[in-house]
């Protein structure tokens, strides 16, 4: 319990530290990197070494791999979704976040099976 | 093209903003942290690329930007979207560098101690973010 209350408090911290970032930067593009900042991995990686150890970090990172193509795919779909159909950010970001978990799953599935 | 640090968008997010992302952060780090638990690190280091915080990022783009067109009489729901569109555009090139950060990761924890791997991680991450963004600008 008290590593889950742990992983909310510093989960919490650092990816609205990562989003404030990106609230005060501009132009838009540049500040738009920071909502693919490596955040939960920052506020996770050191307790996932303390507990389980190096080898098991790294297994994650490499899984992460996949998840990040996967982001990468995602977010680009946004961009493009919101300029051809008008619809909402929020209608559209969440909307489209199927397409994130069937890409990595995709990739797991097909490379770490 | 400059990179400015525009304070006056802290005072237009509002206190229950803040906290809502606070929240969700929280709560997607430990959903990541039951998931590695329950199903291994294979299934759980994917969520460690979870678009957390993204939605409710570029909505607020969005909601901002509209409210600066409303400011001056304009119906500002397209400006919105193309604000939120190219942040979503920045987020695609940020996460080619959140690739590089898990490639880096995956491969120097093993070989070198924790802090330094993560360290040389987080360059690797702005590096390629930054590289990718300004290649994109000139282009």
């Amino acid at each position: 319990m008290e590593e889950l209350v742990l992983r909310f408090l510093i989960g919490g911290a650092v990816i609205s530290a990562f989003a404030l970032l990106g609230d005060v930067l501009r132009p838009k593009s540049f500040a738009g990197l920071f909502g693919a900042a490596p955040s939960i991995a920052l506020a996770t990686v050191g307790m996932t070494i303390a507990r389980h150890g190096k080898e098991y970090a790294a297994t994650e990172a490499r899984s992460m791999v996949l998840g990040a193509i996967a982001f990468c795919v995602y977010a680009y779909i946004v961009s493009q979704a919101l300029v051809r159909y008008k619809r909402s950010t929020m209608t559209m970001t969440l909307g489209l976040m199927p397409v994130w978990l069937g890409v990595s799953l995709g990739l797991c599935w097909i490379l770490l099976r | 093209m400059r990179i400015e640090a525009n304070l006056w968008a802290l005072k237009q997010t509002t206190f229950r903003q803040h906290a809502t992302r606070f929240v969700l952060g929280g709560a997607v780090t430990v959903a990541a942290g039951l998931i590695a638990r329950r199903w291994g690190p294979v299934i759980g280091g994917l969520f460690l690329a979870f678009p957390a915080i993204f939605p409710a990022s570029a909505t607020l783009i969005e909601s901002h930007e509209m409210q600066r067109k409303r400011q001056i009489g304009r119906d500002g729901r397209r400006r919105g979207r193309e604000a939120a569109a190219l942040d979503a555009l920045g987020a695609s090139l940020g996460a080619v560098g959140l690739l590089a950060f898990a490639v880096a990761l995956w491969r120097l924890l093993p070989k070198l101690s924790s802090w330094m791997a993560l360290g040389l991680a987080v360059v690797a991450w702005a590096m390629v973010s930054g590289m990718l963004w300004v290649v994109r600008k000139r282009s």
